[in-house]
């Protein structure tokens, strides 16, 4: 199979425009016709859900979630990117296309990005008539700050808690809908495998996380919101939830899987400390505005941070990208963060550490303008690690925070399971290698409110879906009858190892050797390793109790089944792509000063990786990706 | 450090519960309460009993799964804070440790410390929204809100929906999150339009299932997490008496 992104002809200004005129309509008495699964219901899927129920067409919505507004979204702090230009600071449709093309290092495909950025403004209107409540100025208009990668202010923003007020939005509106009978929401239920039916994705198994209960959902088209995979490296900023399983399943099914190496480090966390930690907790990238970042300019210098003076503190970050300094995207930033600490200058438990410092912000602001802008964060620091950011710098480290890799999907969002599309952070799409700040809650809202809503029906209308016959109906049984034997499987196994220590033990494999650094040697050893650590989980993991009640160990073990295979085509990812690129360094590949080296002649594609029964068989397809409007340059933040 | 943990084991929605007695060894200060429990559990699966059901997520206090009450209090001893941003290091060592589920006659109890808590999801689906449909929305500045206001409607927003504040109140009501439901609109201008027809039909919909009335306790208060203001509750009343005078809330 060929891959086609389908990218409407003509200007890239135009096309989406184009696309929106040009596209086939379902006329409104018919919608109801036609019915929709929504897997997940974060800011894609909420979104998603709500609008197409809003259209008219019928919608059966789930999440694992005891209630839609837990998604993982929930959680984002920072903020939202649009660009508004209403700080008349040089904003625009083309700047925040041009910088999101760049920040991800010349590897999204420039269409998608420029729709994106154009539908960013829109999104900030739809979430203010939803009631959203931004942050405003004492005129009343919305207020913005700065986030990584940019010389502008395009980021809105609600406290620290942008991602749970843009949530809730999403879910009041989906609540609209499943009032008004529009939406049947099904909460507690996972999905474990689409339904394929004559080369289209006609339906769902899922399992009742209460009852044990499998069954299979049909449906004219499904759509997949189910977030990012960052948990596949056990510590991560992700909520404990989050997993790969449902796009994993699918890729099983005919879904090629996009780029997954594509991990995004983030910069500002709170440090490790324990062999009992279960995550790692994200200090929002806003902080970067007012904190400084540094290190001591000696090595092993043990002494507190406020008793070393300024000339022997290194800003490394303003010092060596004095444009953008402590403002420089991430991937910059956190592979700055482990050079230095790789050099004996860390600070904190372990010397892996660097400062976040705010003494010289609240010097020039005064402490209320800081604990206003932050004071949320700062208090979770203060709770996490019981020191008091007020008076001594914050200690971060770069931790795994979001997959721009997911299941490749093209101009419309749908995958290569036709019937089958992908939102949010779970697609591979426009991040390229590495996501700038603000832009993933951009991109959720931009695909469920706007882009699916409108590209669904197109398919809608030009595609004959036939009722599911007899074969339908086959398919739709032994694909539940597959989960069940999955889940009686994993029970049965009763071995002597906790699904946790698999878990634990792949995570740290995968940091060592698929994380903030690659090369061909720890990737060739990783996969071995993956291998072997599989095998002796599929006999030795211990999954107490029964299938067919809540049990949270089963679902747990469920889904680390699913990171063993994924975590190795990773590795498989990363070792083909013998260059670096965003948060992709491949170790053999960077400048004489130690950036990392992109090459263009041979690795300027979207790698896009199908499924053919065995993950080592898995055979790679390429994306072309052309640059005709952001001209291919070394990225340089200096 | 080194604690007895009494936990509520239930095997099922209908099932009669207990507390039963574990010891927890080799706890870091520095460990959360969830970070604990999660070592508590994999030892009772070494031991070959079944691990404690108990729900948590986000890790930073702001989805609000995580639900225990804790010797007695939601959320346990700290002030503004949920279970998962609880650490160790706020208990004595060697203490004993009771860890029951939320409950309030609408919170059923699924499993051991798990709670049914999808009558709050039924309320905002009366009424807890602004009805307004993708793609009519004017400029993001078409419509000033005063910074004070928007402040107080974020102040009300901030709710987690944990429930703690039903789970507190010895009536079980659910005022306290109703009522920051309502506030976080009624203080918008965006929000004025359904404003009194919003506040009945939630307030409607939270009788219908089963929370108790409000009689002035504040413990809700006490307890929530976000420490989300008493005030809303009043500001709910006078909303839902002026939306009986006007008769809204007909569907
Ligand atoms: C701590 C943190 C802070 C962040 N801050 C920002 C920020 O400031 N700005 C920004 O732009 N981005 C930020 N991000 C990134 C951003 O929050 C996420 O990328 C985005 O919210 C993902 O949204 P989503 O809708 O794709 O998925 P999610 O919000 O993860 O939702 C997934 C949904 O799918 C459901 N689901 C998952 N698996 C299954 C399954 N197998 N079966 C059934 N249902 C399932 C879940 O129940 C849930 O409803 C942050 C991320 C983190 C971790």
């Amino acid at each position: 199979m060929t891959l086609d992104a389908r990218i409407p002809p003509g200007d890239i200004k135009d096309k989406w425009t184009r696309f929106q005129s040009e596209m086939k309509l379902v006329n409104p008495a018919n919608k109801r016709k036609y019915s929709v699964i929504v897997v997940g219901a974060g800011l894609a899927g909420a979104s998603a859900a709500a609008t197409l129920a809003e259209l008219g067409y019928h919608v059966e919505c789930f999440v694992f979630h005891d209630s839609p507004r837990r998604a993982h979204s929930i959680a984002a702090q920072g903020g939202i990117n649009a660009a508004k230009n209403y700080q008349n600071d040089g904003d625009s449709v083309w700047r925040l296309f041009y910088d999101t093309v760049k920040g991800g290092d010349f590897r999204a495909r420039e269409a998608n990005v420029y729709r994106l950025a154009e539908i960013s403004t829109s999104i900030i209107d739809h979430c203010v008539a939803l009631g959203v409540p931004f942050a405003r100025e004492y005129g009343g208009t919305l207020a913005n700050r700065s986030f990584g990668g940019v010389q502008v202010s395009r980021t809105f923003y609600a406290r620290g808690q942008t991602g749970q007020q843009l949530l809730l939005g999403a879910y009041a509106t989906l609540s609209r809908q499943i009032g008004l009978g529009q939406v049947r929401m099904h909460t507690r239920s996972e999905m474990t495998d689409v339904v394929v039916v004559d080369g289209r994705a006609r339906g769902i198994v899922t399992r009742n996380l209460v009852t044990g209960e499998i069954s299979s959902h049909r449906a004219d088209a499904v759509v997949i919101a189910t977030g990012g995979y960052s948990n596949v490296f056990f510590l991560s900023t992700n909520a404990k939830g989050s997993n790969t399983s449902a796009i994993w399943r699918a890729h099983k099914r005919g879904a090629y899987f996009g780029n997954p190496c594509y991990t995004q480090i983030h910069p500002t966390c709170i440090p490790a400390v324990g062999e009992q930690q279960a995550k790692l907790t994200l200090m929002s990238e806003s902080l970067r505005n007012d904190g400084r970042i540094w290190v001591p300019k000696s090595k092993g210098d043990k002494r507190a941070a406020s008793s070393i003076p300024e000339s022997e503190r290194d800003y490394y970050l303003e010092r060596k990208y004095p444009s953008f300094g402590n403002l420089a995207p991430r991937d910059i930033a956190s592979r700055s963060a482990k050079e230095v600490c790789d050099d004996g200058r860390g600070v904190g438990p372990g010397e892996r550490g660097v400062y976040l410092d705010f003494r010289d912000a609240i010097a020039r602001l005064g402490r209320p303008v800081i604990e206003e802008r932050y004071g949320n964060l700062f208090d979770m620091y203060a709770k996490i690690t019981g020191e008091d950011p007020y008076n001594t710098p914050m200690r971060i480290y770069p931790a795994p925070h979001y997959t721009m890799g997911g299941l490749w999907v093209d101009y419309n969002l749908m995958s290569t399971v036709p019937g089958l599309f992908v939102i949010g952070e779970a697609n591979f799409s426009d991040h390229g290698a590495n996501r700038l700040g603000a832009s993933a809650l951009m991109q959720g809202l931009a695909d469920g409110y706007f882009i699916l809503p409108s590209t669904i029906g197109n398919y809608f209308a030009s595609s004959k879906l036939p009722a599911l016959g007899a074969d339908g109906e086959k398919a739709l049984a032994s694909a539940a009858d597959e989960s069940r034997a999955l889940f009686t499987k994993l029970v049965n196994i009763k071995g002597k190892r906790a699904v946790d220590s698999y878990h634990r033990e792949l995570g740290t494999l995968m940091w060592d050797r698929c994380g903030m650094g690659r090369n061909a040697p720890g990737l060739n050893d990783a996969i071995q390793r993956i291998g072997a650590l599989r095998e002796e989980f599929w006999t030795n993991v211990n999954v107490p109790g029964s299938s067919n009640d809540l049990n949270m160990s089963l679902e747990y073990a469920a889904r680390v089944a699913d990171y063993f295979e994924l975590a190795e085509l990773m590795c498989m990812d990363a070792l083909h792509r013998e260059e670096s690129c965003g948060g992709h360094f491949r170790e053999e590949s960077q400048t004489p000063d130690g950036e990392a080296r992109r090459d263009d002649q041979q690795f300027c594609y979207v790698g896009a990786w199908e499924y053919t029964g065995k993950v080592s068989a898995s055979r790679l397809h390429k994306e072309p990706l052309s640059f005709d409007n952001v001209h291919l340059v070394e990225r340089s933040y200096k | 450090m080194e604690f007895t943990i009494r936990v509520w084991r239930q095997a099922g929605p209908g099932s009669k519960g207990e507390l039963k007695v574990y010891r927890a060894n080799n706890v870091s200060a520095d460990s959360s309460f969830i970070e604990m429990m999660t070592e508590l559990n994999i030892h009772l699966l070494e031991m070959g009993d079944e691990p404690v059901a108990f729900e948590a997520d986000c890790l930073e206090g702001i989805c609000g799964t995580c639900s225990m009450m804790i010797d007695g209090v939601a959320h346990g001893p700290e002030k503004g804070t949920t279970t998962c941003q609880l650490f160790m290091r706020s208990f004595k060592d060697g203490a004993t440790i009771t860890v029951e589920p939320f409950r309030a006659g609408a919170f059923p109890v699924l499993k051991d410390l798990v709670v049914d808590r999808s009558a709050f999801d039924r309320i905002v689906q009366q009424g807890g929204f602004i009805s307004v449909n993708t793609g009519n929305a004017p400029d993001g500045n078409a419509v000033l809100v005063p910074k004070d206001q928007a402040e107080t409607s974020m102040d009300a927003a901030e709710c987690i929906g944990c429930g703690a504040c039903v789970a507190s109140c010895k009536n079980g009501s659910a005022m306290l999150f109703v009522s920051a439901k309502a506030a976080h609109f009624a203080n918008l201008p965006q929000g004025q339009a359904e404003r009194y027809r919003r506040t009945i039909l939630m307030v409607e919909q939270m009788d219908k299932e089963g929370f108790g009335a409000c009689t002035n306790q504040y413990e809700c208060e006490a307890v929530c997490p976000k420490e989300i203001s008493v005030n809303f509750i009043g500001q709910l009343n006078r909303d839902y008496m002026v939306g009986k005078l006007k008769g809204a809330g007909g569907k």
